[in-house]
């Protein structure tokens, strides 16, 4: 589903990826760690087309289509979905009203007409009530004064109600309290099928255990040094990142 | 001939065709000396230090159209809010159209100016309130001294008048430019109500010139809500010229909504005479091209316990220009005022320009004043969320200006005004938001 291979990518002429390869087939669950400043978030970023990086060297495909070139919303609308660690507070728009721009503008880029408002509402109940997500809540501002639990379920939300393909969650479970790691990993597990993917950028293994990982990457100083099973996080977590330091 | 001259000249004609021997005219002609003395306004006064009217009094007006031009309703609907009942005053080339009004005398008077002058009964309602509150300034005094026609609006105590009041000019110059001078008086007794929607409308591609004063007088107890709607053709230039004095108790807001003219200079005054007073002034401006927009505004705290609330948001696309320049005067006797003043810009080209400037000269000492000012661009941060959830980038721009806006929309009362003024925006934007308010 999503091929990268040999991604650099720089920001301000800085190197901050250095050769990334990575296959991610449907149905398939990676997890991506590392230290600090390895470049986790700028994968993401650059993945999603986030126009602060540039991408100077590699590959960028999901089915097939080359992402490389496309708009961060060509890009969302081919099936990427980036879950943000610090997602952004638009006053003056509601929940409800994003998500149902966001929905339409996936709809027209499609060929389609807007959804009708019974089935958009339909939905919106469904996947508000799979987050535990108060019907209050939707008619909020979006982001704007809300804790970073609701933040990253308002995130996971917004993945449910569009269904993406690919689904990057960056530092997803930062800032999390452990019932609300649970209703979002319970949430990510529920939109699992054998035809999306999810790949989940984390610092600490804490949310892998609710969400099983098929593999594990560490990213170090802008390459994937080693490549494993669910067990490599955990032996991260126990062993730190030094050792993998010493690998490079 | 220069436009100050002209004027000056064509006071006789003017004469000619009004009743010269009431005490309004004695007003007139002591206004037309001052204007004679003062000139036009220029940039060496500070408060016209950003915004030149040379370019349009270079113009040759015509200062009285006097042709009758009728305009068909189809024609001209879509600058009513239409889908409610209102009353409408409206005027063509500053005469009164009773085809395209719907004015009343029941229980309150919606009508003209020219009949409260003429008629003895309305003696004492102008002896009290016309030009009393008015500045002496120069423009202020220039429209005095032609003050004729325009809308008058008294409404008694104790009425709520149960649907909003629109008060249109539409020009048409066919032939020339045209200047209009446009005087509207509006007292509102103790515990009345009244909601006014007021616009200016040309209908031509001839320079307009459009110099208007109105005086609102707000009783105890009393409610005015008043919406500007500023969204005409780029030939057209407009000074709007706004008094309001409110007694105790009363709330006064005033939504100014700028989004085309060539340059739209907006000249608002309020004074509070009594305590417990509120006075709203909201604008959101969204231009383009080269216009230019001036928000020029001034709360008067002179009693206690009174609160002012401002909250003016512009966005500046192209070359396009804008001043705010927000005085708040608190006399010593205003002691516990509550004074808010909000400004916040996004300039989104590298030629677009804004001056802003708040003003506070505060003589008590336990009062809350606050300003806060913000000129900025649209947060890029916003834009790649945005369009990493599929919204494409001109859409997210509209959709985070409208936010940036909404503010000043959350506070308007009448449901057809805020979809109108949406609907407007998005028009601006090109785009289709995609859902209602």
């Amino acid at each position: 589903m999503l091929k990268i291979e040999n991604l650099h990518a720089s920001v301000e002429d800085r190197a901050i990826l250095k050769g990334i390869n990575l296959e991610v087939k449907p149905g398939e669950v990676h997890a991506i760690m590392g230290p600090n400043g390895a470049g986790k978030s700028t994968m993401a970023s650059v993945i999603a087309g986030n126009e602060s990086y540039e991408m100077t060297e590699g590959v960028i495909e999901l089915e097939g289509v080359d992402l490389a070139d496309l708009a961060p919303e060509e890009r969302a609308h081919q099936g990427v979905f980036l879950s943000f660690q610090y997602p952004v507070e638009i006053p003056g728009v509601s929940v409800t009203n994003f998500i149902k721009t966001a929905i339409n503008e996936n709809r027209k880029a499609k060929g389609l007409g807007d959804m009708p408002a019974k089935d958009l509402l339909k939905k919106i109940r469904e996947k508000s009530a799979l987050l535990e997500i108060d019907r209050k809540f939707l008619s909020r501002s979006l982001n704007e004064g809300f804790s970073g639990g609701e933040k990253k379920r308002n995130e996971i939300f917004q993945m449910a109600m569009l269904e993406p393909k690919l689904a990057i969650l960056d530092e997803t479970d930062s800032g999390l309290d452990i019932d609300a790691l649970r209703i979002v990993a319970s949430g990510v597990n529920k939109l699992k099928s054998k035809d999306n993917a999810v790949i989940i950028i984390t610092h600490y293994q804490r949310l892998l255990d609710y969400i099983k990982p098929d593999f594990v990457h560490v990213l170090y100083d802008g390459k994937i040094v080693k490549s494993g099973d669910a067990s490599l996080a955990l032996e991260l977590e126990e062993k730190g990142y030094d050792w993998i330091k010493e690998l490079v | 001939m220069e436009l100050k001259e002209k004027l000056v000249a064509s006071y006789v004609a003017f004469e000619s065709g009004i009743d010269i021997h009431t005490d309004i005219h004695e007003i007139r002609t002591n206004a037309l000396r001052h204007f004679e003395k003062l000139g036009f306004p220029s940039k060496k006064l500070e408060a016209w230090k950003y915004t030149s009217l040379n370019s349009v009094l270079k113009q040759d007006y015509s200062l009285f159209p006097d042709n009758e031009i009728a305009i068909e309703l189809a024609d001209v609907k879509k600058y009513f809010i239409h889908d409610i009942d209102t009353y409408k005053i409206v005027f063509i080339d500053g005469k009164y159209s009773s085809f395209l009004s719907e004015t009343t005398h029941d229980g309150m008077d919606v009508c003209l100016l020219s009949a409260a002058f003429r008629k003895p009964k309305y003696k004492v309602i102008i002896e009290n309130y016309f030009n009393k509150i008015a500045k002496q300034d120069n423009l202020t005094s220039l429209n005095t001294a032609f003050a004729s026609e325009g809308a008058f609006i008294h409404i008694p105590k104790n009425v709520e008048v149960e649907k909003p009041i629109q008060i249109i000019n539409f020009t048409t110059g066919a032939e020339n430019a045209t200047m209009l001078q446009p005087r509207n008086l509006i007292v509102v007794e103790q515990n009345a109500h009244v909601q006014i929607i007021e616009r200016h409308q040309s209908l031509t591609s001839n320079s307009v010139l459009t110099n208007a004063v109105a005086e609102i007088y707000v009783d105890r107890h009393a409610t005015v809500d008043y919406y500007k709607i500023q969204n005409d053709s780029i030939h057209a230039s407009l000074v709007d010229n706004v008094f309001i004095e409110q007694q105790s108790n009363s709330v006064c807001s005033v939504h100014t909504f700028s989004f085309g003219g060539n340059i739209t200079r907006n000249n608002l005054n309020f004074y509070q005479k009594g305590e417990h007073i509120d006075s709203i002034l909201k604008g959101i401006t969204i231009i383009e091209g080269k216009q230019h927009v001036d928000h020029n505004t001034l709360v008067h705290h002179i009693a206690p316990n009174c609160e002012s609330h401002q909250d003016y948001k512009g966005i500046y696309n192209e070359r396009s220009t804008g001043v705010f320049n927000g005085k708040v005067l608190v006399n010593k006797e205003a002691q516990k005022t509550n004074a808010y003043q909000k400004n916040n810009n996004i300039l989104m080209s590298n030629r677009a320009t804004i001056n802003a400037k708040p003003q506070l000269e505060i003589f008590a000492d336990d009062v809350k004043c606050s300003h806060g000012c913000t000129i900025g661009q649209l947060d890029s941060d916003a834009l790649f969320y945005m369009q990493q959830r599929g919204i494409p980038k001109k859409e997210a721009r509209a959709l985070l200006m409208y936010a940036f806006a909404n503010t000043v929309l959350e506070s308007v009362k009448i449901p057809e005004v805020k979809k109108r003024i949406t609907k407007i925006i998005a028009n601006k934007l090109a785009v289709n938001m995609g859902f209602d308010l």
